[in-house]
Order: C-alpha cells, then sequence, then structure tokens
C-alpha cells in the first residue's frame, strides 16, 4: 500500500470499504519506516507488535505517529531528551484516549527538539530528522519528526505540539498542513508541559479536511486539565462543505510583511497567497497589529519563566536519569539534570530562573505580562475588522542542517507565529508553494479568533481549493 | 545587563561545566538584551495576562478517586527501596 497521498480522509475510505484494516494501516507505515526512516530520521522509535495489537482490538482504525512528548502507555517518552532514556509512559494522554475513542491509534514516536525547544530538530539529543525535500536541510521544529513523517508519507497524520511555532513552522518547511489550536480546545494532560500559558496539541495532515477531522477527535473538554474549554466541539471536517472565499474578509498586517530578514520567496509566494484569495473573491483588509515587534521578546520571557518551573521535576528522583556521582540530594538533583539536559535546554531554564528571580520579577515576567495582554487587544481589534489573517509563516524555507548556530538568530524563525500562541487565537500554517530554485516548500499563516476553528479551516480549505498543491 | 549565570544555574540546580559556562555567558547576555526591549512599551494600567483566556476556576466535586497503581508509579524509579523512592540522606543527623 503506498502512502503517499494517503491521508486520514483516504484511509477512512479503504476502511470503509472494506479494502483494508486497521492492520493492513500500521503495516504499511511499518514497511515505510523500514524502507526510508533511515534516512529521514522521523521516527525515534517504531513498536509495530504494540500497534498491531490496538490495530486488532479497533480494525477500523487509523494510525496515528506521535511527537515524542505525549504520553502513550507502555511506549517511551523520551521528550527528545537523554534525561528520559528509557522511560516507559504509565499512562496514556487524554489526547491518545480521545484519538483511540475515536477511531485512530497512536503507531510510532517521532523526534522533536528537546522539550520541544528549538526551530530544527537539531536540539533533539537521540536522532537527527532530515528535511524530506532536501536531505541536506532541517524539518523544522520543534515538531520535525511529526512535519518530515507527513511530509516525507511516513505515515498518514501526526500530533504536534505548538508553544511558539512548533507546528506551523515545521509545516511549512515540509508542505504540511499544521494546526495550532486556541488555548483551552485540546487538552495538555500526559504531554510534558514546556510553558503551560501556551502549549497546544494540534494536527499535522497532508489535507485541511485531514486536519479538520483530527482537530474534532482531539479537541475537548478535560477534567483532567483546568484550562480545557466548555464550548461545544463543532464538526470541523462538515463545516468545510462548500468553502469558499468569497465575501470573506481577509486581514493583511503590515507588520508581519516588514520584518527585516523575510525571505525573498517567502514574500513572493505569501504576497501571490494574498492575490489568489482575493481573485477567489475575498475581501482584503489593511490591519496593523502595533505590538508585534514585542512578541519575541515577550515569549523568550514567558516560556522560558514557565519552562524553569516545568522542568523542576527532572531530578533524578521518581523517574529520569539520575546521576552515579552525587554526594547529597543537592548535588543530586544539579548533576541529575547536568548530564540529562542538552545545551538549549539548559539557555532557557538559566533566563527562566533569571527573569523569575527576586528583583527582577517586576521588570521581565511581570512587565512581559502587560505587553502580552497589548498583543492580545491587538488581536481582538483586528478581528473586529475581519475574519482572518494572512501572514508569512516561516521567515525562510528549510535552512540547511548545521547552517544557525546562535540561538538568537534561531529564535528569529518564530517570529511570525510568536503572537498568535501568546494571544491563544488559533492559527495554522497551509502550503502555498514552493521556492523557485530548490523546490523547497513554504507555507502561508491563516490566523483566527479564539475558538473559531471552524471558521478558520473554512478559510483555509477554500484557499487549499485554490492553490492545487 | 551582567548576568551571573552560574548563580542564576545554581537556583536551577543545574551544574555548570567552566566550558558551559564560556559558552553561556555571552549566549544568555545577547538574550537577555534582546528581551529588554520590552522596557520600551508604555504599560501604565495594563492588567497583565496570566492566561490566553479567563477561565476563573475548574471545580470538580471533592470526591475520592482512584489514583495511579503504586508498581506503575515506582516503574520508572532511578532506585527504590520497596514501596518508596530511594534517595540520599536529606536531612542533616538523621540515620540514612
Amino acid at each position: 500500500m503506498e502512502l503517499k497521498g494517503l491521508g486520514i480522509k483516504e484511509a477512512k475510505a479503504l476502511l470503509d470499504s472494506g479494502d483494508a484494516t486497521s492492520s493492513d494501516l500500521v503495516k504499511a507505515v511499518a514497511e515505510e519506516y523500514r524502507a526510508r526512516n533511515g534516512e529521514i530520521g522521523a521516527y525515534l522509535t517504531f513498536d509495530e507488535e504494540a500497534a498491531l495489537k490496538l490495530a486488532a482490538e479497533n480494525p477500523k482504525a487509523i494510525p496515528i505517529a506521535i511527537k515524542d512528548l505525549i504520553n502513550v502507555k507502555g511506549q517511551p517518552c523520551t521528550c527528545g531528551s537523554k534525561i528520559l532514556e528509557g522511560y516507559v509512559s504509565p499512562y496514556d494522554a487524554t489526547v491518545v484516549r480521545n484519538l483511540k475513542a475515536n477511531g485512530f491509534i497512536p503507531c510510532g514516536r517521532v523526534n522533536m527538539d528537546e522539550f520541544a525547544m528549538g526551530s530544527s530538530t537539531e536540539n533533539s539529543a537521540l536522532g537527527v530528522t532530515r528535511n524530506p525535500y532536501d536531505l541536506s536541510r532541517v524539518p523544522g521544529g520543534s515538531s520535525g519528526g511529526s512535519a518530515a513523517a507527513v511530509g516525507g508519507d511516513l505515515c498518514i497524520a501526526a500530533l504536534g505540539t505548538d508553544t511558539g511555532g512548533s507546528i506551523r513552522q515545521p509545516a511549512s518547511f515540509c508542505n504540511c498542513v499544521g494546526v495550532k489550536p486556541s488555548y483551552g480546545r485540546v487538552s495538555r494532560f500526559g504531554v510534558t508541559a514546556f510553558a503551560s500559558s501556551l502549549d497546544q496539541v494540534g494536527p499535522m495532515t497532508k489535507s485541511v479536511e485531514d486536519a479538520a477531522i483530527l482537530l474534532k477527535a482531539l479537541a475537548g473538554l478535560d477534567p483532567m486539565d483546568g484550562t480545557t474549554s466548555d464550548m461545544p466541539v463543532p464538526d470541523y471536517a462538515k463545516a468545510l462543505e462548500g468553502a469558499s472565499l468569497k465575501g470573506v474578509k481577509i486581514g493583511i498586517p503590515k507588520e508581519y510583511f516588514d520584518v527585516a530578514g523575510l525571505d525573498a520567496e517567502v514574500r513572493r509566494i505569501t504576497e501571490e497567497s494574498v492575490k489568489a484569495c482575493e481573485a477567489a473573491g475575498a475581501e482584503l483588509v489593511e490591519v496593523s497589529l502595533p505590538h508585534t515587534e514585542y512578541a519575541m521578546s515577550v515569549y523568550y520571557i514567558i516560556a522560558p519563566a514557565e519552562a524553569s518551573a516545568n522542568l523542576a521535576r527532572f531530578d533524578g528522583v521518581r523517574y529520569g536519569h539520575r546521576s552515579a556521582h552525587a554526594k547529597d540530594v543537592l548535588s543530586l538533583y544539579a548533576k541529575s539534570r547536568a548530564e540529562g539536559f542538552g545545551p538549549e535546554v539548559k539557555r532557557r531554564i538559566i533566563i527562566g530562573t533569571y527573569v523569575l528571580s527576586s528583583g527582577y520579577y517586576d521588570a521581565y515576567y511581570g512587565r512581559a505580562q502587560k505587553v502580552r495582554a497589548l498583543i492580545k487587544r491587538d488581536f481582538d481589534e483586528a478581528f473586529a475588522k475581519c475574519d482572518a489573517l494572512l501572514t508569512p509563516c516561516a521567515p525562510t524555507p528549510a535552512f540547511k542542517l548545521g547552517e544557525v548556530l546562535d540561538p538568537l538568530t534561531m529564535y528569529l524563525n518564530d517570529l511570525s507565529t510568536i503572537p498568535a500562541a501568546l494571544a491563544g487565537v488559533a492559527a495554522d500554517s497551509i502550503p502555498a508553494g514552493f521556492t523557485r530554485e530548490g523546490g523547497l516548500p513554504v507555507g502561508v499563516q491563516f490566523i483566527s479568533g479564539a475558538f473559531e476553528e471552524e471558521k478558520l479551516l473554512r478559510i483555509c480549505k477554500a484557499f487549499e481549493n485554490i492553490t492545487n498543491i | 545587563m551582567k548576568i551571573d549565570a552560574r548563580y542564576v544555574a545554581e537556583l536551577a540546580r543545574l551544574e555548570l561545566s567552566q566550558k558551559e559556562l564560556e559558552i553561556f555567558q555571552p549566549q544568555l547576555e545577547s538574550i537577555v538584551k534582546y528581551v529588554e526591549k520590552i522596557s520600551e512599551v508604555d504599560v501604565e494600567g495594563v492588567k497583565p495576562m496570566t492566561h490566553a483566556h479567563s477561565r476563573v476556576n475548574a471545580w470538580r466535586e471533592d470526591e475520592v478517586k482512584p489514583s495511579m497503581d503504586r508498581e506503575a508509579a515506582l516503574a520508572n524509579a532511578p532506585a527504590r527501596l520497596g514501596d518508596e523512592f530511594l534517595l540520599p540522606k536529606i536531612v542533616e543527623g538523621a540515620e540514612s
């Protein structure tokens, strides 16, 4: 069975017609894993036996690749870190339970930047993932394994997580649809926390319709995650029927196009996407989000601050790596963490601890929370004038492995995806074209108001129809 | 802004080697310098945003529910003694 072009919709058709069972789908994915994971490195581990067991229990289920920070009972959950090597999950995350209850099964664990900190998957301590469109390039990150598996047809669809752009930027690099749902739409119970006021789980798929089907399976109130919303979950796929851009107001925020370092091809493809929307009947509205330029700074205070608290749990006591060189309990913490964490995680823990420390809290974390409120207000005001925003997603196409070494330069990858994360609104990346030289995929970002995924996906479906990628 | 990376790492219970310190120090300073851009913004009268939406409290009934099985919870322990996590002595002067 060929995985190219085999998305959720196509797999569902095979299951419904009786032309394939869940086990056939798992075997097809396993075959692709064996044939091509060696060169792409999307998966860290692939437990075919466990997937086949689940498939036997549910012969109508579709296998989904899982980012390696989402707990699946009995499976590893390394978060791309040495500190969790050997860890075996004692329980299923709520999103995994939701998958199983809605016709999906977890199948394979995909690579990521350590603890979701990074934009290239190069921060994984456990393996290299390559861009399926050009093996000398990165797949993006932090959900780089998910993106490479979807874009490289090593799976049917995948789950990723997005804190500042970790679903959308790799989706752009690997020609996938990647949706960061509104904050509170999807449960994070059982998903290793990075920055709790930002983290969201979302679908990474081969089409907008697949994303809609998968999002419906994931979303909803969870008593185990107090931040989940009790708003009803609409039938997103049904909402796509008859999708059109006619009369849709697309906001074009000038701040996203005035970015230094915006690649000429990304600019061209984004501008052509804007024109294509207009030609399809959308009304373009110029909008301004004046605090956009502060989003990166706000993010690199808030996310490390929350990470420094969340990652305190990795102390070598109850699970994970424990140093063999500890003399007492304090050195057990400090050495286990020193040996277990990689450089980017250490940098962020230090930054986060610094901005929260006595004497600095008000100037950094306290002030960042206020500027965050202004960023959210910018979105509220923009959405009073339009249905959705259309912006560049990543500032460049996929870059070469080893090309970006300076941490701050790497952070700039998330320039256009961070603001929506801070505001908690829904945003995605949709394939929009390829660079003229090298044929690298480029996605554009659509952003809607919070809990407006139905409208967002409808607009994206109409956009997908006119781009024919 | 000069940041004492070794001291801050100590606060975070993170041991740094001399080599790491030399690499991190300038990187951390440039990151902190970058984020200080927010000092330009007028935030007079702005309420801090702690979460993306304002769900205030998520109550549940105060009922006892089963928790994780003890063996499952201990299965990933780096060291254990019977039904407990085993650690070096914490309290000074106590019997270990």
